[in-house]
């Protein structure tokens, strides 16, 4: 038999192994020398602080009560670890992000830095946890008192009760130390972590070694073992659905939830990409801890005497067969198992007690004359915790002093699990809905306290919180429907099931409810983007260089806002302006003053105020605070000019709907202005024609007319029908030439030619006012590819309008052509009269646009209309050339031509 | 001495023709090719009845009737109106305006003539 000083002095030297390792760790990580401590392998041990005495030792007693059911145990932190890796991620990244210390943190940091909150998700934390240490404070003292009945020398045994106070007078020590080691609370705690590496490793060898014994020392081997189990009572127990699944989503919910499994999945974490070898290692881990429970608890039935303790078989079993370097490497790896997670949740409820209870109520003591972030207040922080972390501890043994430690540890571990999962609904709404708002948050987390403590938590404690049985069988009051394990008639359900179930459904009820019916505040708005869209606020965290890391703070939220285009620019003037190179200048208040001008533009003067207040003079809001705000105000800027742009669109599209209806209008109107041109143009010269056929006829028949009237008046009616002709032609012409219906007989010719021949049918037969034509016929030999006739026509109509209208006494018309680049040439016909007058130079092109009277014009206004349809089917132009002293008519056409 | 029509239009055609069939009957003819004056030449010469165009160089005729008619002097003097825009919205236009008759052309030289003296007849007695 084991000597119990003998373990004694095995335990101490084990504690003095881990101090050592700690210690070691803690002057590396100070060092900068890390190295593998910060492998993935090492965050995966460390994640096995989830296996606790409680599974070290309770996972064979709940065997033996209720059979494979223990597996749920295991099974839901395997499948969180596997399928919900995207939820560990986010956390992780968020709690990178936001320096989250603790799960109060999270939860109240979310919800826009809320004390409230803090406060509850601590006290929730700390009275869930609170047994959950008493728990394992017990289970080391129940392993010291199994060998101290044991021992042969018969030496005076210290009771239960001094044993666990001297346990957690160590690990408060313990944890102290190495647990507010760094004055900074951010700082992770290496050594802490690789001792607890070391834990995992000796309980996960001490359970297998004993398992490896239990099957090939005390048994058979396999085939004997699976006989065994058969006939076992263990094999016996029914399996029952639903508590399975409410187990199994239990310890998945744990594991987020646990105070002291948020501290190392989340604020231990040092690289978000070993949580991928924590997905599948973990999982292994906890397969390889779950093995062996069923063999030890088949065989520890079958070996050890009757009413032995199945919660400490796996210590029973190799002292019994008196295996005594195993028993104690089994007590080694229970105690490992206990103190890792007293440690970690020590750290973890201290951290919350200090942070959110001690600090504030500190603060708002201190609260003369401001208090500033100096040494003063981190010794605080530190004593706080410290303070803190015997508190937890004291708690954790009072709990177990006062509660006598009779519980099966099962069932314990099962209180502590339901009531710190009441954090899951606030949690995992706060990062994935940006809805989720503090009223929510705290009525869920409220409504689920309650509703655990007084299914759960209470009648844990039976007749010494005043649950009789009495009240169990009808309620408080005689209120059946309040029955704690029956709430509102639902009967006949697992007693845990029922409080599981009630408990989150309610919590999460009323979460939604709260967050729906109520407005988040502008700081919880803002932490609800930045947590829930925590990926695209993370993407880079780069270590800013002190020198400019302030202006360039400044820009990258300027260009968030701005625009990167204008915030550069901004940026880049004012650093011109101060005589600097970049786009970095020195942020001087003239500066920021500019710059919140600027931004007051897009986000209005109070945010812009308060971002820039937030930079330049602020620690309260984080830069990737403002960043969210930012990208937010982006987002909805971008949406609105995207409306902005629709509107403009629709309004463009109405617009050219009204000038496509005034275009119709317009050319209903001309259509009817054109048909009255043309029916005055027709009826004018019929008027004369009637007339004088009418006076000819008339006359006639009375003979009364001289022979030159006679004359006269048919030579009337003859010029009159030709005018008529004229018109029409005139009319047809322009009517096909604007249609594009026309022919165009395209040739090779010289451009002399084509204005000799103008210039020649302009003259001939023609009496009346000289007209002196002045050319450069050597500048007109140019080949030209047209059609010459029209080309000739156009000459025609310019050469009659200078005859018509040039006023001078002696009309002269100057040609000049020229040679232009691009294959183009200029043809301009200049008089020397008084010109158009400038209010008329626009309308001239236009039909039946006549300048003078019709008497003196003798046309229907039709002339320069055709001349511009027929340059423009040449695919020319003409327009009027003002300033040249007479009227003056520039002609452009294309060398040769263009095909299109 | 005959009655005086005063001809006012632009084209020297029609002028010609109303000319010689008004001055074949007793009339005398005189003319006036400028809107712009047009108003000044009939308050001037009193005419027995005015024949007036529309299409007038620099002052449309449907002008020059309107500030005739409010012109008491002109308010009762025969107006002919002679035009090539023969819509009915010049019609109406005119009518609205007080012109004594509306014609388009082409016209009928015997119509022309039978309504220049009905007019004149119509007319104060006296007048010239």
């Amino acid at each position: 038999m084991l000597r119990f000083n003998i373990l004694v002095l095995a335990c101490l030297s084990y504690a003095t192994l881990l101090f050592v390792v700690a210690f070691w760790a803690e002057k590396r990580a100070e060092a900068g020398r890390l190295g593998w401590l910060r492998s993935p392998m090492i965050y995966t041990l460390s994640l096995s602080i989830y296996c606790t005495a409680w599974t070290f030792y309770g996972a064979v007693g709940y065997a033996v009560r209720s059979g494979l059911e223990f597996v749920t145990i295991y099974l839901g932190p395997s499948l969180m670890m596997i399928g919900w890796w995207w939820v560990l991620r986010k956390l992780v990244r968020i709690g990178r992000v936001q320096r989250i210390t603790s799960v109060a943190d999270l939860i109240s940091s979310r919800y826009g830095k809320s004390t409230t909150l803090g406060v509850l998700v601590t006290l929730l934390a700390v009275i869930g946890t609170t047994p959950y240490i008493a728990l394992q404070l017990q289970s080391v003292a129940l392993s010291f008192a199994v060998f101290g009945v044991n021992d042969p020398s018969g030496a005076v045994l210290p009771d239960l009760d001094k044993t666990a106070l001297w346990v957690a007078v160590g690990l408060a020590v313990f944890t102290a130390l190495f647990g507010t080691r760094n004055l900074d609370a951010n700082e992770r705690h290496h050594g802490v972590v690789t001792a607890i590496a070391l834990e995992a490793v000796v309980k996960f060898l001490a359970l297998v070694a004993v398992g490896v014994f239990v099957v090939w020392g005390l048994g058979d081997g396999i085939g004997d073992l699976m006989a065994k189990i058969d006939a076992s009572p263990v094999a016996q127990h029914p399996i029952q659905g639903t508590r399975w699944i409410a187990l199994t989503m239990l310890s998945a919910a744990a594991l987020l939830t646990l105070p002291r499994m948020f501290q190392v999945l989340v604020v231990e974490n040092s690289d978000e990409s070993h949580l991928f070898t924590a997905g599948w290692a973990f999982p292994l881990y906890l397969f390889g801890m779950s093995l062996f429970v069923i063999p030890i608890a088949v065989v520890g039935l079958e070996v050890l005497p009757q009413g032995s303790n199945p919660d400490m078989f796996v210590l029973t079993l190799p002292l019994h067969s008196d295996q005594r370097v195993l028993a104690t490497l089994s007590f080694l790896g229970g105690f490992s198992s206990a103190t890792s997670m007293v440690i970690v949740a020590a750290i973890a409820l201290s951290t919350m007690v200090s942070n959110h209870i001690v600090m504030p109520i500190w603060l708002s003591v201190q609260d003369k004359g401001g208090v500033t972030v100096s040494g003063d207040v981190r010794r605080v922080v530190l004593y706080a915790r410290r303070l803190s972390i015997f508190g937890v501890l004291v708690l954790g043994y009072l709990y177990f002093h006062f509660s006598g430690g009779s519980e099966a540890l099962a069932s314990i571990g099962m209180i502590s699990f339901t009531g710190v999962a009441q954090v899951l609904p606030a949690m995992l709404g706060g990062i994935f809905w940006r809805g989720a708002t503090r009223l929510g948050a705290i009525l869920g987390v409220v409504m689920g306290f309650v509703v655990w403590a007084y299914t759960m938590f209470l009648p844990s404690f039976g007749v010494a919180a005043g649950f009789t049985p009495e009240l169990l069988e009808h309620g408080p009051f005689g209120l059946v429907l309040l029955r704690p394990q029956a709430l509102f008639g639902v009967t006949g359900v697992d007693p845990v099931v029922h409080a599981v179930s009630w408990s989150l459904a309610l919590n999460t009820l009323v979460f939604l409810l709260g967050s729906l019916f109520s407005f988040p505040r502008p700081v919880e708005r803002l932490q609800g983007a930045q947590f829930v869209n925590v990926f695209e606020h993370s993407g880079s965290t780069r270590g800013w260089s002190h020198g400019f890391a302030e202006a360039e703070d400044l820009l990258v939220m300027a260009q968030r806002i701005l625009g990167p285009v204008e915030a550069q620019a901004l940026f880049q003037s004012e650093a011109a302006a101060q005589g600097k190179e970049g786009y970095l200048p020195d942020t001087t208040p003239d500066f920021i003053e500019r710059l919140e001008r600027e931004l007051a533009g897009s986000v209005g003067a109070a945010t812009a105020h308060a971002m820039l207040g937030q930079i330049a003079g602020g620690v309260v809001v984080s830069v990737e605070d403002l960043m969210a705000v930012a990208d937010e105000t982006a987002q909805i800027m971008e949406y609105s000019s995207q409306l902005e742009l629709k509107s403009e669109e629709l309004s463009r599209t109405a617009r050219k709907l009204r000038e496509a209806n005034e275009k119709l209008t317009a050319l209903s109107i001309q259509k009817d202005a054109f048909l009255s041109q043309i029916s005055h143009e027709l009826r004018t010269p019929m008027t004369s024609i009637r007339a004088f056929s009418e006076i000819l006829r008339d006359s006639g028949a009375a003979g009364d007319l001289d022979a030159a009237s006679l004359e006269r008046f048919s030579s009337i009616i003859h010029d009159e029908a030709q005018r008529l002709t004229r018109l029409l032609d005139d009319l047809l012409d322009l009517s096909v030439l604007e249609n594009g219906q026309v022919s165009l007989n395209w040739a090779r010719d010289n451009l002399h030619d084509v204005i000799a021949r103008a210039v020649n049918a302009s003259t001939e037969g023609r009496e009346g006012r000289a007209l002196t034509i002045r050319r450069n016929e050597i500048a007109e030999h140019i080949a030209i590819e047209t059609d010459p006739d029209r080309l000739a026509q156009v000459f025609i109509n310019l050469i009659a309008n200078v005859r018509k209208y040039c006023d001078a006494p002696a009309p002269e018309l100057r040609i000049e052509t020229r040679r232009l680049g691009g294959d183009r040439i200029q043809i301009d016909f200049i008089d020397n009269g008084s010109g158009i007058p400038k209010e008329k130079q626009t309308v001239i092109f236009e039909k039946f646009s006549r300048l003078t009277d019709h008497a003196k014009a003798g046309g229907a206004g039709l002339g320069l209309a055709i001349c511009r349809e027929i340059v423009t089917n040449l695919g020319g132009s003409i327009a009027y050339l003002p300033g040249q002293g007479g009227a003056a008519f520039r002609i452009e056409l294309p060398r040769v031509r263009q095909r299109t | 001495m005959g009655k005086r029509v005063l001809l006012i239009e632009d084209e020297p055609n029609i002028i010609e023709a109303i000319r010689f069939i008004l001055s074949r009957d007793g009339w005398v003819v005189e003319t006036h090719s400028d809107g712009a004056t047009a108003v000044e030449a009939v308050g001037r010469k009193r005419p027995d009845i005015v024949i007036l165009d529309v299409m007038l160089p620099n002052k449309s005729g449907f002008d020059i009737l309107r500030e005739l008619r409010a012109d008491a002097e002109h308010e009762s003097r025969p107006i002919l109106m002679l035009t090539a825009r023969g819509q009915k919205k010049d019609r109406d236009m005119a009518e609205a305006a007080g012109v004594s008759h509306f014609m388009t052309k082409p016209f009928s030289n015997s119509e022309m003539l039978e309504m220049v003296r009905r007019l004149a007849n119509g007319a104060g007695e006296g007048d010239g």
